[in-house]
């Protein structure tokens, strides 16, 4: 129950009736701390979408800025040409190219979603069975990476996968390789770097939950016959289930979008939507078509993605 | 400690080793003699002072540094009003609709932000005049949008994890809602804001993509400086510019841990008076 | 001007019984008056149409389980939530639109919410400075506040320095700084232990009789309301079921609800048989015989009422007593020995089970029966209660 909800100097419409003036001071300074907000969400990020939804129906042109207007208005011969192209998403179906990008995104961020949980889950873990002061040490381990710049982060793996890197250097002194291995530039190294750099965004949610469990339920379950292997999978992974959930949802969203990754440490032939848009914009400088796969982005992986977020939370909250 | 079998701890210093191994190699070789980044030619700080000496790293270092301090504390300020709204005032018309536009920045994938934020400003500018080209003042607009969106949720997150009856003791001893937000919201909340700060200050110090969008001809921030040299292959100024960020950093979390732990033991020692 | 004095000198000695209470007086001035509140939250109706007087220099207590609308009736009087409909006036003023920061009542929070930021002294001087008190008037006041409450060497503490009976402490002595008219506490000893909150209990009356506020307290513990209260006001279901001084509430239950919530007891159910001027009998299947109750009730013959009897008012043995009014057979079928008192579980030949408890004053006492024994189940006509409801 909200505090300022129900009472009377709130002014809260569901209030029937208790009158109160509409214009009182707590009223305004009320619409003053929603208002401003409100403003800048909305002049900086909902009205940005229905420009981006305008030019995408434009077509390109050699101009400054790079597109036709919609609406032509001409005042001698006073006519109104509302002019729509939808060219630019029929070339989104038609083309491949685009669909590759969208379905090779989701794959790439599902994988590596999936080796982090696989990567993260010893690590949280270990932490959430530790004592005190150790637990606090690994657990500032964990999270100081993620306060380093995420650019250099990526960047300290080129020079570990690159052909003379020391990955290669190791192996090839170890003998089992007798070629450096061309791992930067291949799909394994866009794995890596999103596992890497997204690790901790896994290892935490998975530490709240477990960390939170009770170890006495694995000492029942084994008291009850359940080899540790049964009890892990009928005690530990269950009550861990929100986290790996939360973790999953934290790692997936910014992998399907990512573009610094694939740049760096993918080939020309990783395909991720977030680098399509990018070259599109700034290589082919077709604002219109860059519009276009942000649109269709929106609406075939961010929407879903905030529906799914929506109804976690509200479980969550129940 | 039974429970922890050779396979967990085998597995989790693995883990930990992925995690610290291009770290550790990043700063070792940023002490690396040769030019040759790969080979060993012994102990140097070359790169450093040739890094000191790269006008435009250190130019980019300081606007990147100043964009972030003006873009965290005007989305504290914003992201506070959201997140104070959004948890204080009950139902009010519009709720939906910001709670939405407060989180879904959070998802929104940055290709998407920095072109539709871009798209904005070229179409303002046509038609209001404003912002007149772009540069670090729409770098700032852009990094508060998105960084305001933490900063409501941690903020959101804290105030609903506060007993509310605080805020209702206060009003019942007197206190009007205003002052009450200053003498007793505020205070309470601040550990929530200084962390939506610093998380908006690293966010904002750290984002390429968004900034490559927006910013302006002359306006290159650290990250897309760094960027443009890395593409072209692995560079030993950038490993010493790594080293020292990464320096800073770990100096600043020890720092805090150690401020929380002294913190701590004062508080065990006046129990114990 | 008599009937004032007569209020302070019937709440100065708690056991006076020469003087007249206010609540028994013809017209005596309320001095806080609920007429027809209602809350209502959507569909859920939390506080139904209750009408209710507080006297001055009372000790209040709202009894009820939770979600009985005790709390949303003490967050109405303190402002916290708006009446759907109904008044509240407080010493003759409507409270109606006036804000929480604005009304002549304290509250003392069940969590004690005080600020974690703010020192003890700083926590109790928090309403004294929002009133604009000077300085020195508002040390002198803390100081003397924490005397009272006996912490005046914490002052300079964090709350979360301090053990729960201390906070405590402090949440009384923030919410009394102001002097207000009316003191609000929600489950002020709730998160005591037992043997502090005995203490504590104690403590409590003594000064609300000092400062002569009114305190209306909300609890869900009956042991609580009966030793704190002036008058316990039941609740259930948003409705106050009965409003009597303790020892009515325990005595006289004006309802099976009533009774069944406040402490234990046997419920018989029957018919009226007979209704005399000076005595009501009452045939009862399941107590498998005819209960008989003197002095007058109103009730109609054929009448389904309930019949209560405390456990303790009820006397076991093996012979077949002689001067009691009403004789239950059965048979002993479960025994617990809890130190001060034995509780029997007696199964009578109807089927029904009654509890007995008696004291052990002797030693021996509870070794006198034991299991399945047949025993003889006897009170006194004046200890039944007839309930219609």
């Amino acid at each position: 129950m909200s505090i300022l909800k129900g009472s009377a100097w709130i002014g809260d419409e569901s209030q029937i009736g208790v009158k109160r003036p509409f214009f009182s001071r707590i009223r305004w300074g009320k619409l003053a701390v929603i208002s401003m907000p409100m403003f800048w969400l909305g002049l900086f990020f909902f009205v940005p979408f229905l420009v981006v939804f305008k030019i995408s129906l434009a077509e390109t042109a050699i101009a400054v800025p790079p597109y036709t207007s919609l609406l032509e208005w001409n005042l001698e011969e006073a006519y109104l040409n509302l002019k729509i192209n939808l060219g630019n998403y029929f070339y989104l179906v038609e083309d491949t190219f685009y669909l590759d990008a969208y379905l090779n995104s989701i794959k790439i961020a599902a994988i590596s979603t999936l080796i982090t949980l696989i990567v993260a889950f010893p690590i949280a873990y270990l932490i959430a069975r530790s004592e005190g002061s150790v637990r606090g040490l690994l657990l500032a381990a964990v999270i100081l990476p993620f306060w380093t710049s995420f650019l250099l982060r990526v960047y300290a793996w080129m020079g570990f996968l690159k052909k003379n890197g020391i990955v290669n250097d190791m192996l090839l002194g170890m003998g089992v390789i007798d070629q450096p291995l061309q791992m930067l530039q291949t799909d394994f190294a866009v794995y890596v770097g999103i596992v890497y750099t997204y690790l901790p965004f896994m290892v935490l949610p998975l530490y709240s939950a477990l960390e939170k469990m009770d170890m006495t339920l694995l000492e029942a379950a084994e008291d009850l016959g359940a080899r540790p292997v049964t009890g892990f999978c009928l005690v530990t992974l269950p009550l861990a289930l929100p986290g790996i959930i939360a973790g999953c949802l934290l790692v997936f969203i910014p992998a399907v979008g990512e573009f610094v990754i694939p740049a760096l440490l993918g080939g020309s032939d990783t395909l991720m939507i977030g680098r399509v848009l990018w070259d599109e914009f700034f290589l082919n400088r077709d604002w219109p078509m860059a519009s276009a796969v942000a649109i269709v982005m929106l609406i075939v992986l961010v929407l879903p993605i905030m529906l799914i977020r929506n109804t976690q939370g509200k479980e969550a909250a129940s | 400690m039974k429970r922890r079998s050779w396979f967990l701890n085998l597995s989790a210093t693995a883990g930990f080793i992925f995690l610290y191994a291009p770290i550790v190699a990043l700063i070792v070789y940023s002490f690396n003699k040769s030019k040759l980044v790969t080979v060993w030619g012994g102990w140097s700080l070359k790169w450093y002072t040739e890094l000191f000496n790269n006008e435009q790293i250190i130019e980019a270092a300081w606007l990147s540094v100043k964009i972030a301090f003006i873009s965290a504390s005007l989305a504290v300020v914003l992201g506070t009003l959201a997140g104070y709204a959004m948890s204080r005032f009950g139902p009010f018309r519009g709720k939906m609709i910001l709670s939405g536009w407060v989180t879904a920045p959070l998802v929104m994938p940055e290709v998407i932000t920095g072109l539709s934020l871009l798209l904005l400003f070229v179409a303002m500018e046509r038609i209001f005049g404003w912002p007149s080209g772009r540069g670090t003042g729409t770098i700032i607009i852009a990094h508060t949008t998105f960084c305001m969106a933490y900063v409501a949720v941690i903020v959101q997150a804290r105030l609903s994890s506060m007993d509310e009856s605080l805020e209702e003791a206060a009003m019942d001893l007197g206190a009007r809602p205003s002052s009450l937000f200053f003498l007793v919201t505020l205070p309470l909340i601040a550990p929530a804001i200084i962390s939506g700060w610093l998380l908006s200050f690293t966010l904002s110090l750290d984002d390429l993509v968004i900034a490559s969008f927006v910013s302006g001809p002359g306006n290159s921030t650290l990250p897309m400086v760094i960027f443009s040299k890395v593409r072209l292959g692995v560079t030993p100024e950038v490993n010493a510019l790594a080293t020292l960020m990464i320096l800073i950093v770990a100096v600043g979390v020890i720092a805090a841990m150690y401020q929380m732990r002294r913190q701590a033991r004062l508080l065990e020692r006046l129990d114990n008076n | 001007m008599t009937s004032s004095q007569n209020i302070e000198t019937s709440l100065s000695s708690n056991t006076a019984t020469d003087s007249v209470p206010a609540w028994k007086q013809e017209g005596a001035e309320p001095f806080l008056r609920i007429e027809n509140l209602t809350k209502k939250f959507g569909e859920f109706t939390a506080v139904d149409n209750i009408s209710l007087d507080i006297y001055k220099n009372e000790l209040f207590c709202l009894l009820g389980g939770s979600g009985s609308g005790k709390s949303t009736l003490l967050r109405m009087l303190a402002g916290f939530e708006t009446p759907t409909s109904g008044r509240i006036i407080i010493d003759g003023t409507d409270m109606s639109g006036i804000q929480p920061w604005k009304r002549p009542v304290n509250m003392m929070f069940q969590s004690y919410a005080l600020f974690p930021h703010l020192s003890v002294a700083d926590n109790v001087a928090f309403g004294l400075k929002r009133e604009g008190v000077g300085r020195a008037e508002v040390k002198q006041r803390v100081a003397q506040m924490l005397d009272m409450v006996q912490l005046g060497h914490l002052g300079k503490r964090k709350p979360h320095q301090l053990s729960g009976g201390q906070r405590q402490r402090v949440a009384l002595a923030r919410s009394l700084i102001k002097r207000p008219k009316l003191l609000l506490l929600d489950e002020p000893l709730g998160a005591l232990d037992k043997k502090l909150r005995e203490e504590t209990q104690f403590e409590l009356v003594n000064i609300q009789e000092e400062l002569g506020v009114t305190f209306v307290v909300v609890t869900h513990d009956q042991e609580e309301a009966m030793t704190l209260a002036t008058r316990i006001g039941v609740m259930n279901h948003g409705v106050i079921v009965q409003t009597d001084e303790p020892h009515d509430v325990y005595e006289y239950p004006n309802s099976r609800f009533v009774a069944r919530f406040i402490g234990s007891v046997n419920l018989f159910a029957g018919f009226v048989v007979q209704d005399e001027p000076d005595a009501v009998h009452i045939e009862s299947a399941e107590a498998g015989t005819t209960i008989v109750k003197h002095h007058g009730i109103s009730c109609a013959p054929g009448q389904e009422v309930s019949v209560a009897v405390r456990p303790e008012k009820i006397s076991i043995s093996y012979e077949r007593p002689t001067d009691a009014d009403n004789i239950l057979e059965g048979e002993i079928e479960d025994i617990a020995y809890m130190g001060s008192l034995s509780v029997f579980r007696v199964r009578l030949n109807s089927g029904k089970e009654v509890r007995v408890t008696q004291p052990n004053f002797d030693r021996h006492v509870g070794d006198r029966f034991t299991w399945n024994d047949k025993v003889f189940l006897s009170w006194k006509s004046d200890s039944t209660v007839v309930l219609t409801s």
